[in-house]
């Protein structure tokens, strides 16, 4: 079964169309990597799916159509993460996480015993239960991404929309912080959609790629589908070569031509 | 520098501190001014106004009456112009994520300035009601045209801070204008203008009270949301919540708070931005602790200041305003300095 169904959405940003009748799906527990080259739509989308933008088309989650949610109901379900947070640095890891809980609250109410029990919950498991009095301006950016899942962790949500998620760590962390995610989806069955530049990382990671051009399903499929090095060339401008790893998943390499001597 | 700067007071703490803040503040008041009261009489005496408590005071009735009638009124309506002044400063700063923002901002000023300067100059015959009047419209109607106009370009919060800006200089300018026309009024408005609590009276309590428990309760309520707002308005509707409508109630009640200082006190700068700040230093940056904590210590500091504008030039007084302003520039530098060092 889909847990997320995008069909046919379209969004227009200061009248230009930026998004034109997308549609792609990921079924439960999947992991979909939204790719394609600066200013294709991606951010777009993931907002889009997020309610944070008016557009036209039906996005489902788990068949609920979310046009006929509202801000809280919304947010029970899907869980979203920009690539640029606003993080207060005053504020402690464990006031933050407890933020998570904020759509199952009613508006003015403070957050209970069973709230702290899952804020607490989901610091545990994404290890940073441990430093949940520092304040979130000393962290380390593989803490800070941490911080973020868990909070988000604790919105308890069926889908996890991250934009760029390893955007400023280093490859090490950007490997624990991908890993931290694939164990999500697995031991919670949370869905994810992710946008992801580096597009070995979203071949070795997610089952499903979308490739979006100027707005456009440009393909989708899985990553040995999508991945060719003829459509990488042409939609990104970009000479590589795609060879496989010893797991069967594609690996871009960036090539540069011996220059014309 | 290690991850964990600043250790905070656990809540229980910072409410017994700033409670006994406030509570000393007001025995120092009581106890010091022309008339030399005797300390434990007069303890007695206001321990024995407390329901159930029958304490024998030997007051004497000259006393009493500067105590009950003269003091009291003056404490009283002091710790609630200093309580209302500093939560709309709080609230403010948690609508616009920024902790310079006074509760004069948004044309609030500016705005009960140009109403108290008109009932002065065209309304002097119409009795001492009319400055408190119009300085409380006037101050709400400075927020109200600044918030128009800044959510007419969006709901951006730079963009409602400078449309407060572009209100605050125009209402200001027109205000002078009035003001260079009669400058027979000018030592009158003037002396409106640094804000004073000689008058207070416990009539004046008595006004203010109503506007100032619900502002004060709608903006403490609002804590929580507050605090979602603080990690920017794209995750805080991803979070389920409306900013631009919890922006609009907090304003609101703000503007109420402040207009209903505003109108008894007149103009009293810094303590909106002073007090929050440091209750941030003492208790984190948590709008569910900053609010309340800014209401008691803002009741005590505003107590304590226009204690020092009573007694020392006596028996003249000094305008509460400067007094504040003195306390208060410094430290705002310090505030500039310290956020400054924190970015580097």
């Amino acid at each position: 079964m889909n847990a997320i169904q995008v069909s046919g959405v379209t969004v227009e940003l200061d009248r230009v169309r930026v998004l034109h009748a997308v549609s792609c799906a990921v079924s439960s527990g999947g992991w979909l990597a939204l790719i394609g080259p600066n200013g294709a739509g991606k951010t777009t989308l993931l907002r889009a799916v997020a309610g944070l933008l008016p557009h036209r088309g039906t996005i489902r989650v788990d068949q609920t159509d979310l046009g006929a949610l509202r801000g809280r109901g919304r947010a029970r379900l899907i869980a979203y993460l920009p690539q640029v947070p606003v993080l207060p640095p005053d504020l402690t890891v464990g006031e933050y996480v407890l933020l998570g809980r904020t759509p199952h609250l009613g508006y003015l109410s403070a957050p209970g015993r069973a709230d702290r029990r899952k804020a607490a919950e989901a610091s545990e498991w994404l290890d940073v239960a441990r430093f949940a009095g520092r304040r979130l301006g000393s962290l380390s950016g593989g803490e800070r991404q941490r911080v973020r899942l868990a909070r988000a962790l604790a919105q308890e949500p069926r889908v996890l929309l991250l934009d760029e998620p390893t955007s400023d760590l280093d490859i090490g962390h950007q490997q624990q912080v991908l890993e931290l995610i694939d164990d999500l989806r697995h031991s919670r069955g949370v869905t994810v959609v992710s946008t992801l530049h580096d597009l070995t990382q979203a071949s070795q990671y997610a089952g499903h790629l979308v490739l979006l051009a100027a707005g456009r399903v440009e393909a989708a499929g899985l990553p040995a589908a999508v991945l060719t090095e003829d459509l990488i060339s042409r939609v990104y401008a970009a000479r590589v070569t795609v060879t496989t790893d010893p797991a069967g998943h594609p690996v871009v390499t960036p090539r540069r031509e011996p220059p014309a001597t | 520098m290690t991850g964990t700067r600043g250790r905070r007071l656990r809540p229980a703490w910072a409410y017994g501190v700033a409670a006994a803040f406030l509570v000393a503040a007001t025995l120092v008041s009581a106890l010091v001014g022309a008339a030399d009261l005797n300390p434990l009489a007069t303890i007695t005496a206001l321990a024995d106004r407390i329901p159930f408590v029958h304490l024998p005071s030997s007051l004497s009735a000259v006393d009493r009456a500067v105590l009950f009638q003269i003091r009291l009124p003056r404490i009283v309506v002091g710790a609630l112009v200093g309580g209302l002044l500093s939560v709309a400063g709080a609230g403010y700063q948690g609508v616009f994520r920024n902790p310079l923002v006074d509760s004069g901002m948004l044309g609030a000023s500016a705005g009960a300035g140009l109403g108290a300067t008109l009932a002065i100059v065209y309304l002097g015959g119409a009795g001492p009601s009319a400055v408190p009047v119009a300085a409380f419209a006037g101050s709400l109607a400075g927020v109200a045209i600044a918030y128009l106009s800044g959510a007419v370009g969006g709901s951006g919060t730079a963009t409602l801070l400078l449309a407060g800006v572009a209100v605050g200089l125009f209402l200001t300018a027109v205000q002078t204008y009035v003001l260079q026309r009669s400058t027979q009024d000018l030592q009158q408005v003037y002396s409106w203008l640094l804000g004073s609590l000689s008058g207070a009276t416990w009539q004046q309590a008595g006004e203010i009270a109503p506007y100032a428990a619900v502002s004060v309760a709608i903006v403490l309520l609002h804590g929580r949301q507050l605090d979602v707002l603080s990690v920017g308005d794209e995750e805080a509707r991803a979070l389920g919540t409306h900013p631009g409508r919890v922006r609009l109630i907090v304003v609101a009640a703000c503007a109420l708070a402040a207009a209903s200082a505003v109108a008894v006190s007149g103009l009293i700068g810094f303590v909106g931005i002073v007090v929050p700040h440091v209750v941030r230093r003492l208790a984190g940056p948590s709008y569910r602790l900053v609010l309340p904590l800014s209401l008691l210590t803002g009741a005590g500091f505003l107590v304590l200041a226009d204690t020092l504008a009573r007694t020392v030039v006596s028996p003249a007084e000094l305008p509460i305003g400067v007094v504040t302003a003195l306390v208060g520039s410094p430290v705002f530098v310090w505030i500039l300095r310290s956020t400054a060092a924190v970015r580097t």
